[in-house]
């Protein structure tokens, strides 16, 4: 196996080889995939070596040392996050030879066509159709929340192929080309002002079956493996002591004297420490899957910083007094990268209000933890056995 | 402060747990506990000689060339974690920790050899409620006799020796034959509270300051009063999944009504983040990096989770939670007594602005 000996070696060989200095940005990171060292948990000639995950850190600080680029992971995180891992563990070697390499360099964006407004928590409810035409699937619907679709060259979608079965039954899962000339994409205004996700209408969208990911039918298995990268890349960022919402208001309480009360201090220092605790709580599951024994603790790291950010950004506003009256900008606009903590206030407070519903909402991750954590009775589910088609709706 | 506590327990650390808990699943279950709190003795003393002196667990925090196992505060931590599952009635932590740390500072061997090696137990003569530097009540030292009533020291009905802070600033070894020691009537029976009476009490030793030796002994106290906060709330929430699972009403397990999913849901996601802060503390004991944050973030934390895991217990117990019989009190208890032992968690927090400069106004 390739230790963290061996990784440091074949970076200096990379650096070497291609100078950050006075290589062109794409250039190196293609050298940087060829060479295995863009993700080396994933195979050899995929961009990695089949190392182990933990050693990435060892590449990346040799790489970061070295001023080299790197491929601005957040603005590609649909891709990095859950197209990536969707497409190594049931991708053709065909599609992963031709989609990893551009995912990953950051070449080709990717976006996710999953939620659609009457598929929400019961996403496998889902109603937008495939149906096959000779080598050629036609998609008709309507999908919702869709970051990056104004920038994606790719989608993953999920759409129902056989509406005679029960809903998990009849799903296929996808790879969409975001230029076909059926794919519209339209921004969808937030409470913030501005249009981070998008609708997407799809009429019409012919998608060859060689773009098809796993079998036809398997599709919710498939996008399961999705759905559990997404939440390990949203709960999953290691921070340091205030990394996170708290440090906004840690800061203004200190520069701001002036706005300092006895409740909002009692209050402040309750949430710092229950920050400080969920801090320690995401370092310690770190510390757990780089020691190979991952434990159950993932599944609650987004309830709790979804929970935190909210009441922080809250108590935020409330501190500011008059001024918690302003807000900053209602312009629409279409920002590339999404930051939960950059800009004020009155915008960290109504973005956080997200936190709690995207990626599954609170309550459905309350029920997870319950059932497979806690082996807790599940819920009832009348819809179980019935065909898609002969639901309710 | 760079670097990240370990927060892990290791294999050697779990090895500890597993031949802890076999002992207390053989000596001290739950009906045993309520039975002892109602005699006149309410402290296991053969099951101490077990932990203590058998398994040499009284000396964790004690250097081996003072007959301790030169361990450190993250074994402690894993003790206590399984003393807290169990609320057994024994001093390990006043005698193990607290006191040890006390003789730890005065640089106190020969006694620290006795507590060590369990045939000593000893007890800091400071009020259970104390939190780390805090202010503490002494006695009065009047032509070389201690003179005073302290109040609220936990597991002095056990004691042989108690450290007592006196007036002119030290810190005193008094054999408790020659202090008159009344039991309070406790909130909490597995580890009650008494009165210590000196009346011109002779021959006491001076340790060194008391000071000192206070504050540090209460600072490990409360990092690794975390820990069995932590095993308190994990009894609980094992306790309350399980007879949720069992217990049926309206043909169906209660367990299976979203309503007490989720509240149990919310009280695992706590107990997971207790873990995480209580491992941190003990780690920062044991290391000596950022301990008084690290403390006072798990006391602030630890306390409002233990009450709120054995207040859950008790109402999604029903009735059952309700009597004498069903050992959810003896836990409630508890953990409302350490709630406020060794500071609340409003007092770490208050101490905690002062250290990450978030001044009050």
């Amino acid at each position: 196996m390739t230790d963290a000996a061996e990784l440091r070696r074949r970076t200096r060989a990379l650096l070497a080889g291609q100078p950050p200095a006075s290589t062109d940005r794409l250039d190196f990171l293609k050298a940087r995939f060829d060479a295995g060292l863009a993700w080396v948990h994933y195979p050899e000639g995929l961009g990695g070596l089949g190392a182990p995950r933990a050693l990435q850190a060892v590449v990346d600080a040799e790489l970061a040392a070295a001023g080299a680029p790197d491929n601005d992971p957040r603005r590609i995180g649909i891709g990095l996050g859950m197209a990536a891992p969707t497409v190594l563990r049931h991708g053709t070697e065909e599609q992963q030879r031709r989609f990893l390499r551009p995912l990953w360099t950051g070449e080709e964006v990717w976006c996710q066509l999953f939620s659609e407004p009457g598929a929400g928590s019961d996403l496998a409810a889902l109603g937008t159709r495939a149906v096959r035409d000779g080598d050629t699937w036609v998609v008709d619907g309507q999908k919702v929340w869709t970051s990056s679709a104004h920038l994606a060259r790719w989608a993953i979608l999920i759409a129902r192929t056989d509406p005679g079965v029960p809903k998990h039954q009849g799903i296929t899962y996808f790879v969409c080309d975001m230029t076909d000339p059926g794919v519209e994409v339209r921004p969808l205004r937030q409470l913030t002002g501005e249009a981070e996700f998008n609708e997407v209408f799809l009429t019409g969208v012919r998608i060859p079956d060689s773009r098809r990911l796993g079998a036809v039918g398997d599709g919710w298995r498939v996008a399961r493996t999705t759905l559990m990268n997404e939440r390990v890349s949203i709960g999953g960022m290691r921070l340091p002591r205030e990394g996170g919402m708290i440090g906004p208001v840690a800061r203004t309480w200190r520069e701001r004297p002036e706005l300092r009360t006895h409740d909002l201090h009692q209050r402040l220092l309750g949430l710092w420490v229950e920050s400080e605790v969920a801090r320690l709580t995401a370092e310690r599951l770190r510390q757990q899957l780089v020691a190979g024994q991952p434990g159950p603790e993932g599944s609650g790291t987004k309830l709790a910083f979804a929970r935190l950010n909210q009441e922080i950004s809250a108590l935020e506003v409330e501190l500011l007094g008059e001024e918690g009256l302003l807000y900053d900008d209602w312009t629409p606009r279409r920002p590339e990268l999404v930051d939960f903590t950059g800009r004020e206030a009155g915008y960290r407070y109504l973005r956080a209000k997200g936190n709690s519903i995207e990626g599954g909402t609170s309550e459905i991750l309350l029920n997870i933890v319950a059932e497979r954590v806690l082996g807790l009775p599940a819920e009832p589910r009348t819809d179980k056995d019935v065909a898609w088609k002969d639901l309710a709706r | 402060m760079s670097t990240d506590p370990d927060l892990l327990h290791s294999p050697e650390e779990e090895a500890l747990r597993a031949a802890v808990r076999d002992l207390l699943t053989d000596h001290c279950d739950a009906a045993g506990v309520i039975a002892r709190t109602e005699s006149d003795a309410p402290h296991d003393v053969p099951l101490w000689k077990s932990l203590a002196g058998g398994m040499g667990l009284a000396g964790l925090l004690v250097p081996e060339e003072l007959a301790g196992q030169g361990a450190g505060h993250r074994e402690a931590a894993v003790v206590l974690e399984e003393l807290g599952r169990s609320v057994a009635p024994v001093p390990y932590l006043t005698s193990a920790v607290v006191a040890t740390e006390a003789l730890l500072a005065c640089g106190a061997d020969d006694l620290l050899a006795g507590l060590a090696s369990a045939t000593t137990i000893g007890v800091l003569a400071v009020g259970l409620h104390t939190a780390p530097g805090a202010p503490f009540d002494r006695v009065r030292l009047e032509g070389g006799a201690l003179r005073g009533e302290l109040t609220g020291i936990a597991d002095a009905a056990v004691a042989d020796v108690l450290l007592v802070p006196a007036d002119d600033g030290g810190l005193y070894a008094v054999d408790a034959a020659a202090a008159a020691v009344v039991p309070q009537v406790s909130l909490d029976l597995t580890r009650p509270v008494a009165r210590v009476v000196l009346d011109g009490a002779r021959g006491a030793r001076r340790l060194g300051e008391a000071e000192p030796a206070v504050r540090r002994a209460l600072r490990a106290g409360a990092g690794l009063l975390a820990s069995e906060q932590l095993g308190v709330a994990e009894w609980a929430l094992t306790e309350t999944v399980r007879h949720l699972k069992e217990r049926r009403q309206f043909d169906r397990p209660v367990g299976g009504f979203q309503a007490l999913k989720h509240r149990l849901a919310q009280l695992w996601l706590q107990v997971v983040h207790l873990r995480a802060a209580a491992r941190a503390a003990a780690d920062a004991l044991a290391t000596g990096t950022d301990t008084d944050v690290a403390v006072a973030v798990a006391q602030a934390y630890a306390a409002p989770v233990a009450v709120r895991a054995a207040e859950e217990a008790l109402q999604l117990h029903g009735g059952i939670g309700m009597t004498w019989e069903h050992p959810v009190h003896l836990y409630l208890k508890r953990a409302k007594a350490d709630s406020i032992a060794l500071g609340t968690a409003g007092a770490h927090r208050t101490a905690l602005a002062e250290l990450i400069n978030l001044p009050a106004p």
